[in-house]
């Protein structure tokens, strides 16, 4: 099996997919340009050259453009990959991500279908404050679109290549420092989490989550880069004797809260962590279900660890303030497990 | 001389059927049994149904927030519309859409587009698989003066011209953007004349002529299927009713209203039958008692029809979920 950084699985699973359908193809700003990136992260890098400028098709930088274009496109028998350079750009393309893909089949009365991808990367990456957000929560809060947030380059082939098979308006968010991009478009900081995917075709399902590392103490849901720091707090709360299970969900929407439920049934407590601001964020959501679904189970409040309610912003020194940091994980947990934990 | 192989009487009963529709929309909502809002298409009849009479049902029309008349002259029933005004079960989005998203997509219609402005990527879209299908397939993209300064329409005209697409930009200038005059919203006197900034040739069509609309929208229509690209016509025309149902049109002036009654396409067409010895007056009162009946029918049908149930709400959120 190949080890490949998610940048390449996500390459490779369009290829496949594009291989596999004519009706796919590519739409976005700088992604098939000879001598250009192959979109921000260099997930196309090479594509034009395989499937032709008319597959692998650049636009003019016109987000709603993009965005009509790939809805349009999908309700006319195509199969689009949209590739949004930054996430902060849904913005810009918001009345076509809220009232146009998502409503399109339910306004309809169930006869028109939207089968479209758009893949956006978010994180906060020395950017400044309109190339950081990690705005997940404003498109869980849609009905009609899929979210997935795949974390590792298996998920990231096999979640891309069910979303493009996917009838249904599907959004990929994918984090910048995760993708192991290379040449000059490597990332300050990045963890390039680079793993075994099979060069045979195969899908993750829309809708399963995963449990990363199995525990009995306490249960920490992650997403994107934040699973990595779940994973990290983990380590070092087994050295002091607490055993963390950690959770990723995969898709946002719809969530796999069974999972989330049993995993809290087991352990009794629950911390989330996201790089969203704090308020109505995507893990006060969460929060909510386990509190409704799951409260009995509870032995602690719910702990949420977010950035705070700020824009995100450029230095260093405060980025690494923002983003929930495996030290904020730990101090989390203790707190959720309370002044007993220590004696246990 | 007048283009005698326009079909004229097809047009001409269309155009009826419009009207006499939408004259049954306001009367039956003045007496509260259409709970929708209406923006209604009289006076736009032309526009609507000289384009639409060059396409099949497999060319794609996206319209607006005023889309009956779209929906009529592309073909869809008008019984299917009437039952979705009265938000039956029945109605061609099963209830779920309402006057403002009419459409069959079985007939090339697309649910319409209440966003202003907002249709016109989308419908870049829609001709870009047309394009890539190859099958001579165009898209016409009905839009209103309003929607002419929204950047999606923009960025729309922008793309449809860089990829050459089978796209015809169809403006129905009707001089208001609800009460907004043109005047107060343009600084340049044709909506067409931002065409030309985007490559894309433009004209302007008096929209009240049916025969005009129908022959310069055929130019483009054809050009379009033959892989020659997109096309802005500017379609100059007046609302004769309210933008909406709360309208008393009071930004405007009784004598302006009564200028453009003047120039109101059906009666113009009405006359021409007659001058042409197409139809007689026999012929065409004959027209109206089918049309009539047509939209009794549609109004029975309606009224007939189930109410769908409270909790079909939950369905058709996602595709094939059901």
């Amino acid at each position: 099996m190949a080890k490949l950084t998610i940048a390449e699985a996500l390459r490779q699973g369009i290829r496949e997919e594009m291989e596999r359908d004519p009706r796919v193809f590519c739409v976005g700003e700088d992604i098939g340009v000879e001598g250009g990136f192959g979109g921000a992260f260099t997930v196309t890098l090479g594509l034009s050259k395989e499937f032709g400028h008319e597959r692998i098709l650049d636009t003019p930088i016109s987000e709603i453009g993009i965005a009509g274009v790939t809805i349009g496109a999908a309700m006319a028998g195509l199969r689009p990959i949209a590739d949004v350079q930054y996430g902060d750009f849904l913005f810009c393309m918001m009345d076509q991500m809220v009232n146009q893909a998502p409503k399109m089949t339910y306004m309809s009365g169930g006869t028109v279908k939207v089968p479209m991808v758009m893949r956006a990367p978010v994180g906060s990456t020395r950017r400044g404050s309109q190339h950081a957000q990690s705005p997940e929560a404003f498109f869980t809060h849609i009905p009609g679109l899929k979210v997935v947030a795949p974390s590792t380059a298996y998920d990231a082939k096999g979640l891309l290549k069910s979303a493009v098979r996917d009838d249904n308006p599907v959004l990929i968010f994918e984090h910048k420092l995760l993708y192991g991009s290379k040449g000059p478009r490597s990332e300050s900081g990045a963890l390039s989490p680079i793993g075994e995917v099979p060069e045979d075709d195969y899908v993750v399902p829309i809708g399963k989550g995963i449990v990363r590392r199995e525990g009995t103490d306490v249960t920490i849901v992650g997403k994107l880069l934040t699973v990595y720091r779940a994973l990290e707090a983990a380590d070092q709360l087994a050295e002091e004797g607490i055993s963390a299970e950690v959770i990723d969900p995969r898709t946002l929407v719809p969530l796999d809260k069974e999972l989330i439920l049993a995993s809290v049934r087991k352990t009794g407590r629950l911390v989330i962590v996201e790089e969203d601001n704090l308020t109505g964020g995507w893990a006060g959501e969460v929060a909510a279900i386990v509190s409704e679904e799951g409260f009995f189970h509870l032995d602690a409040p719910i702990k949420r660890v977010s950035a705070p309610d700020t824009p995100p912003p450029f230095a260093p020194v405060m980025e690494a303030f923002y983003v929930p940091s495996a030290e904020r994980v730990v101090q989390a947990v203790k707190a959720s497990l309370g002044e007993g934990w220590a004696r246990t | 001389m007048p283009e005698i192989h326009a079909p004229l009487l097809d047009m001409y009963r269309t155009m009826l059927t419009i009207r006499r529709f939408e004259e049954r929309c306001n009367a039956l909502y003045m007496q509260g049994r259409i709970p929708s809002t209406l923006h209604l298409y009289i006076g736009q009849e032309a526009v609507a149904t000289g384009v639409c009479a060059h396409l099949k049902d497999t060319d794609y029309v996206l319209s607006t927030h005023r889309p009956h008349g779209h929906a009529i002259a592309k073909g869809v029933a008008p019984r299917d519309i009437m039952a979705e005004l009265f938000a039956k079960a029945t109605g061609c989005c099963k209830g779920k859409g309402g006057s403002m998203h009419v459409g069959d997509m079985r007939v090339g219609m697309t649910p319409a587009i209440a966003i202003v402005g907002a249709n016109a990527p989308i419908a870049a879209g829609m001709a870009l698989a047309q394009k890539r299908q190859g099958e001579g397939g165009v898209t016409v993209c009905f839009f209103g003066d309003g929607a002419a300064n929204e950047g999606a329409v923009h960025e729309a005209l922008n793309m449809a011209a860089v990829w050459g697409l089978p796209l015809v930009f169809v403006c129905e200038n009707n001089l208001y953007a609800a009460s907004t005059s043109f005047e107060a919203a343009f600084a340049i006197e044709h909506v067409a004349d931002r065409g030309q900034a985007y490559g894309i040739p433009s004209l302007i069509v008096d929209g009240n002529d049916v025969q005009a609309v129908y022959g310069k929208a055929g130019e483009a229509i054809e050009r379009a299927r033959q892989g020659g690209g997109p096309t802005l016509i500017e379609c100059e025309t007046y609302r004769l009713c309210g933008h909406s149902r709360s309208d008393p049109r009071t930004y405007r002036t009784k004598d302006e209203e009564a200028l453009w009654q003047e120039k109101e396409p059906i009666g113009r067409l009405a006359a021409t039958l007659e001058r042409l010895n197409l139809a007689t007056a026999e012929a065409l009162d004959h027209i109206e008692k089918e049309v009539v009946a047509v939209v009794d029918e549609a109004v029975a049908y309606a009224e007939s029809s189930p109410d769908p149930e409270p909790t079909d709400t939950l369905q058709h959120v996602f595709w094939g979920e059901d």
